[in-house]
């Protein structure tokens, strides 16, 4: 009776239509193995499809199961085999790309990064030359604001002569009496040595009595050898010793490099 | 069985099995794909490529997805309605459900002279409307019962019990001869 009302229930006719979901299609399998007259009932109900859906078909083609036949060969002879090394060649097509893709890659990478290290470098330079140019034009600067200061009319000119210890070596004072500053122009003084600077005097001659102008500081690294000095003294001659650093109360005679009298 | 048996050995790529099974269902799924897409040497060309197809699936099929008919017709109707939207009928959709399966038994005179008319209009004498629209539902377009209910907007369990009785009186209007 149960199965009698399974039968009615019209599932079967969705079976053959393909309308059920695959749990219900197992279901209904399994009525089918258990039950012969579901199996039954199943082919009947295939049986008006196929009478149905015959009577509307306008027959088959003419070429028939012929016009196919070469194609199924094709895929009997060839798809095994070819789908196979196709595989193969695919995978091995990939990994060959990735691996090119890789090398490539980290090509790019180098190639990236050494550029930008020409980059750095050439802005490195770039900034060098920045700086040189930076450079020379504060020079520049320099020198003329010494060649203007050694024009200026107020200036006197003392030229000192090399003395015992160094007869070679020469310097020259320019003392702008207006605004009592001197530049020390100290181009043919040998480089003190280490521990050791050069001491600037203003001289009263009689009688003779020193008075202290200053240092000539950090001789080694100004390249000019002009240093500024203020002076408001009234000075007769001007000499230069070499003292120990930082200076000494009183010149050490021994050491006078140069001497020069302020003229008249 | 010996369908089961031919349906094995088609399975094991055995072409003069293939060749057998092409000889009992061509007609029908050739038909199917007839009504469906409505132009019959593109349905000739499609029913061969759909041959072909369920020849290169044959490995895809098993009992859990029902009788072999309902498998190679699932595959012939996809394979149809794919033809329908690659022409971009789909805007006709609608339409199409009307007049494919239910056009052909109006208008099958003219539409095809090969056809067996007189046959068709026995197996669906005394078929109300609505069940050739369900039939075309179904067996034609491939809806699920949910998707056939919500389309003609019928409780789900009714289309169960209408289908029975749709696919009964064509089992009546069958010849004696022909039942099994």
């Amino acid at each position: 009776m149960e199965i009698e009302n399974y039968i009615a229930s019209g599932i079967l006719e969705l079976y053959v239509a393909g309308a059920l979901s695959p749990e219900e299609n197992l279901e209904v399998q399994h009525y089918a193995l258990k039950h012969p007259e579901v199996e039954k009932e199943i082919e009947a109900i295939e049986g008006a499809m196929l009478q149905l859906t015959a009577a509307a078909s306008a027959g088959i083609p003419p070429s028939g199961f012929d016009g196919i036949r070469d194609e199924l060969d094709d895929v009997i002879v060839f798809k095994p085999s070819a789908s196979e090394k196709r595989t193969n060649w695919a995978t091995y097509l990939g990994w060959a790309a990735s691996l090119i893709l890789a090398v490539g890659l980290l090509w790019v990478y180098r190639e990236n990064d050494s550029l930008k290290t020409e980059i750095e470098v050439s802005q490195q330079e770039k900034e060098n030359l920045e700086q040189q140019i930076i450079e020379a034009r504060s020079e520049v600067a320099d020198t003329e604001n010494i060649l203007n200061q050694l024009r200026d009319q107020n200036v006197t000119v003392v030229a000192l002569g090399g003395q015992t210890v160094s007869p070679t070596s020469y310097a020259k004072v320019y003392w702008n009496t207006e605004v009592n500053k001197v530049l020390i122009d100290a181009q043919g003084l040998p480089e003190p040595p280490p521990g050791y600077t050069y001491q600037v005097w203003s001289l009263k001659l009689n009688p003779l009595t020193p008075t202290s102008v200053g240092l000539l500081d950090d001789f080694v690294n100004n390249e000019k050898r002009v240093f500024e000095l203020p002076n408001e003294n009234e000075s007769e001659a001007f000499g230069i010793t070499l003292e120990p650093e930082g200076g000494s109360e009183s010149p050490t005679l021994e050491q006078l490099y140069t001497l020069g009298v302020v003229g008249p | 069985m010996q369908l089961d048996t031919l349906i094995l050995q088609f399975q094991k790529k055995d072409k003069s099995a293939f060749e057998k099974l092409y000889g009992m269902y061509a007609e029908n799924i050739c038909g199917v794909i007839n009504t469906i897409v409505k132009d019959p040497e593109r349905a000739q060309e499609i029913c061969q490529d759909v041959f072909v197809k369920i020849w290169d699936k044959s490995d895809t099929y098993d009992t859990s997805k029902g009788r072999f008919f309902t498998w190679i017709l699932n595959i012939a109707r996809n394979a149809a309605i794919d033809e329908l939207r690659s022409k971009a009928h789909k805007n006709k959709k609608k339409n199409l459900h009307m007049d494919s399966f239910v056009g052909i038994l109006a208008y099958g005179d003219d539409l095809n002279s090969q056809m067996d008319t007189i046959g068709l209009k026995t197996l669906l004498n005394g078929l109300k409307e609505k069940c050739l629209l369900l039939i075309d539902l179904l067996y034609y377009k491939g809806f699920t019962q949910k998707e056939a209910a919500e389309e003609l907007d019928t409780p789900i369990g009714t289309i169960k019990t209408r289908i029975r009785a749709c696919i009964s009186n064509i089992r009546k209007n069958m010849a004696p001869s022909d039942g099994n």
